[in-house]
């Protein structure tokens, strides 16, 4: 029997950056979904919640942390995890995405171990 | 980078001697990248060269440099999570309660290279205060690489090392932000001590380990070489302790001095009578 393969749905303003988030994370058996602002990829999670989405922090139209905040607060069949992928890397930046609800972060830039990594500690990989 | 069969014969056998770990014929595409900087640093225009430089004998610490570069310092936090948590969970229950009386555990962390794996384990500890009130716990980590264990002595991580296996929450209850580093925080590096120290060499002085963690670094050693330092490992370890590899390690016909615990798999055990074997060390 095939391995159930996991979704996520990449979220960043950067065409260049889901392109590789997604070949990266096609290599890791993940399909991929992709979303250029916050705002479609809540709509994206209402039609179809991924397993997890990465998420960008500054991005138009609506932020990451714009984007976590609202969807605690829309009713899904299930609550996607949440990867934080931004060039924020402060500390300060961290904790508030912490306390918004997020379950990883990783700082850009990233490469294929750190997503990896992550992935894993999410029992995801 | 160039560089002649000879060159590279004489560079694998320099690391094998001074280090055990052995370049094999497919990975000595390592010895371009790993000595690239150290020529650019020395102005040496190439292997041959360097290997003409090594065989004047005229610079020791050239000889240092190139062996430092050479050694693979591939670790992570948490590696193999599921076997280090089997280690931490399990087979350190089973362990306390062998020593509740005394409420002491040593750990050695045999090639731990920049400190990772002793890190885990320290934050292992740190996350269950009540289970470990009261006890005694020493964790060292030992590397052949100065550099290695420098770097481990600081405890301060790149963006991508720290990143490796280590969860958010962890890294932010462990470590304090340095710039583009991350450095484990006082009170958990004053849990752990490093020394250089060589596999192949007598066991480092101090209380005998009750757990030796020897991860991805017997792989690269040859069979003789290997079979040495298991052969230190037992002489040290306590008679009921526990010897960790890492996953996809065997030490099945490697040695008579280690059995494969029937209960803790991955986990082995010193064989009746070898535990502690070769030397009597004083607590």
């Amino acid at each position: 029997m095939g391995r159930v393969m996991k979704s996520c749905l990449v979220v960043d303003d950067s065409k260049v950056i889901r392109r590789v988030a997604r070949h990266i994370l096609e290599t890791l058996d993940f399909t991929v979904a992709e979303a250029g602002d916050g705002r479609e990829a809540l709509e994206h999670c209402t039609v179809s919640t991924p397993d997890v989405v990465l998420l960008d922090w500054n991005m138009p139209v609506m932020s990451g942390i714009e984007f976590l905040r609202a969807l605690g607060t829309t009713p899904l069949p299930r609550r996607p995890k949440v990867v934080f992928c931004t060039t924020e890397n402060s500390a300060g930046h961290i904790r508030a995405a912490i306390d918004a609800g997020a379950d990883e972060y990783v700082m850009k830039p990233f490469d294929r171990e750190t997503l990896e990594s992550k992935m894993q500690i999410m029992g995801l990989a | 980078m160039e560089m002649s069969p000879v060159a590279a014969r004489i560079l694998g056998t320099l690391l094998e001697e001074r280090s055990g770990q052995q370049l094999a014929a497919d990975r000595r595409w390592r010895i371009g990248t790993a000595l690239g900087p150290l020529l650019r640093r020395r102005n040496i225009p190439s292997l041959d060269n360097l290997v003409a430089i090594l065989g004047s004998r005229g610079d020791p610490r050239l000889l240092d440099e190139v062996v430092e570069a050479l050694l693979n310092n591939e670790t992570f936090f948490f590696r193999d999570r599921a076997a280090f948590s089997l280690l931490t969970d399990q087979a350190l229950d089973m362990l306390a309660r062998a020593r509740a009386a005394e409420r002491s555990l040593t750990i050695w962390s045999a090639a731990c290279s920049t400190g990772q794996e002793v890190y885990s384990l320290a934050m292992s500890f740190a996350a269950q205060p009540e289970r470990w009130a009261g006890w005694r716990i020493e964790i060292l980590g030992t590397d052949v690489s100065r550099a290695a264990i420098a770097q481990a002595r600081i405890g301060r991580y790149s963006q991508f090392e720290i990143q490796r296996g280590l969860p958010v929450m962890q890294m932010m209850r462990c470590f304090d932000q340095e710039g583009d580093h991350w450095r484990v925080k006082p009170s958990l590096r004053g849990r752990v001590a490093f020394t250089v120290h060589n596999l192949l060499d007598a066991p480092p002085p101090g209380r005998r380990p009750d757990v030796v963690l020897c991860r991805n670094v017997l792989l690269y050693f040859a069979t003789e070489k290997r079979r040495i330092a298991l052969d230190r490992i037992a002489g040290a370890i306590a008679p009921d302790g526990v010897l960790m590899l890492g996953a996809g390690e065997t030490l099945l016909g490697q040695t008579d001095a280690f059995v494969a615990d029937e209960e803790l798999r991955g986990l082995y055990r010193p064989r009746e009578g070898y535990g502690g074997a070769a030397t009597k060390r004083v607590a």
